[in-house]
């Protein structure tokens, strides 16, 4: 179509050990990904994809090659490819992780890496669940502030310690790894999840906050904190490191300590 | 103008999420979860004593192992101490252990028939050794005399 011009030489003199992008090593891997096609079959099958990756790439640089470059059937979710928005949460190499924060050198490239939409939630298209029970669930804890008497005309001020208490459940991204690494979740789906009790812990614990009591009502249900079994799943899946077993723990206790 | 756009497959057509996620009992009231972990907890912390105790006093006192017979264990019962000690015990252990189990039962059993028909099992078999357990506790009588003639046993009184 259009005529491709000559990109101009460089007029910045790189030594020879310096290099350019080529430099990083590169290896061959073999990726094993987890398809569902509703519109196909009912039966979800494995697809296996040959790639050549640099050293530098995750494993949602190789989910990308393959979809623009091999196979654009292929679905998942992705936004910010940076570990903060909490969109590709996936099941790789039999471990909840995000795609985007798993690099490849990191897995045994030697064997085929696996990919699989997360756990105990409806598998919608390849990698894509459908979300609504893990944020019904979310919702139902009320993840908001909630507070008392008439709204101050400045900012609400809260001590640094105050501030610490709930510091780590702050971090929750919301991506599902630990909800859907819960072996308790995936038998009914009826638990509430530990990144429903996560949010719930956010609140509970904030200073500022005085909807404490109605969050724990909530959790104290049958399908609440009790039924937590501190398999520690949660806190090994969640990728940004939330102690999350003890924050349910926390809310445990909170429910105790307030019945006696 | 709105575009009408339909619900992903997986959601029921009613409600916005698939029915099996619904969580039944309308906010049941977890006070008997809160109890149970509770008891879980602290009937714990009293079986290690209990449990530990018991095979102490069993195993390792005067002579140890060998001393287990008939007899000892008739002269343990005859102390209302140790009477109420394995009683503690017998309770406890199998309250702790029907309500691990039912804890088990209610994760993995995928069907509620079946989920049902194991709770009752369990709970049958719980209720008739907790029965018989308190039952053998308070009426043992190592001496019984039967149609009028006293069984043998070195231990019991010569009549």
């Amino acid at each position: 179509m259009s005529a491709s011009t000559v990109e101009p030489a460089s007029k910045v003199e790189l030594p020879a050990s310096v290099g350019g992008g080529g430099e990083i090593p590169t290896f061959d891997i073999t990726l094993r990904v987890r398809r569902y096609n509703p519109e196909v079959s009912e039966e979800s099958h494995w697809d296996e994809y040959q790639l050549t990756m640099y050293g530098t790439d995750r494993v949602l640089d190789a989910l990308h090659k393959v979809k623009w470059e091999l196979d654009g059937s292929l679905s998942f979710r992705r936004s910010c490819a940076h570990g903060v928005c909490g969109s590709d949460a996936m099941r790789i190499n039999g471990r909840n992780r995000l795609a985007c924060k798993t690099l490849l050198k990191d897995l045994d490239t030697s064997k085929p890496i696996t990919v699989e939409p997360i756990k105990g939630l409806p598998v919608e298209k390849d990698l894509i669940v459908d979300m609504e029970p893990f944020f019904q669930s979310y919702r139902e804890i009320m993840p908001f502030l909630i507070s008392k008497g008439h709204a101050p005309t400045k900012e609400r001020l809260q001590s640094a310690e105050d501030r610490e208490r709930f510091d780590d459940t702050t971090k929750c991204i919301l991506c599902a790894a630990c909800t859907s690494s819960c072996p308790v979740f995936w038998t009914d789906g009826q638990y509430f999840g530990p990144a429903a009790i996560v949010n719930a812990h956010r609140f509970i614990f904030d200073s500022r906050d005085d909807a404490g009591d109605m969050r724990l009502e909530i959790l104290n249900d049958k399908e609440g904190v009790w039924r937590c079994r501190t398999v520690f799943n949660c806190t090994e899946a969640c990728p940004r490191g939330i102690q999350v077993t003890k924050a349910i723990s926390e809310v445990k206790q909170a429910i105790l300590a307030r019945q006696f | 103008m709105s575009t009408d756009i339909r619900f992903p497959r997986s959601t029921s057509e009613t409600g916005r999420i698939a029915p099996k996620y619904n969580r039944h009992g309308g906010g049941a009231k977890g006070g008997f979860e809160m109890a149970a972990w509770l008891f879980m907890r602290l009937s714990g912390i009293v079986l290690v004593v209990l449990i530990f105790g018991h095979l102490f006093v069993n195993l390792m006192l005067g002579d140890g192992v060998h001393a287990i017979d008939f007899g000892f264990v008739a002269g343990k019962w005859a102390s209302p101490f140790w009477q109420w000690w394995d009683l503690a015990m017998l309770w406890l252990a199998m309250l702790h252990g029907t309500n691990g189990v039912r804890t088990i039962v209610n994760d993995y059993a995928e069907r509620d028939g079946v989920r049902f028909w194991l709770l009752v099992v369990l709970y049958a078999a719980a209720i008739a050794i907790v029965i018989l357990g308190t039952l053998v506790i308070f009426t043992f009588n190592p001496c019984p005399t039967v149609n009028g003639v006293p069984l043998p046993g070195s231990f019991c009184p010569k009549p």
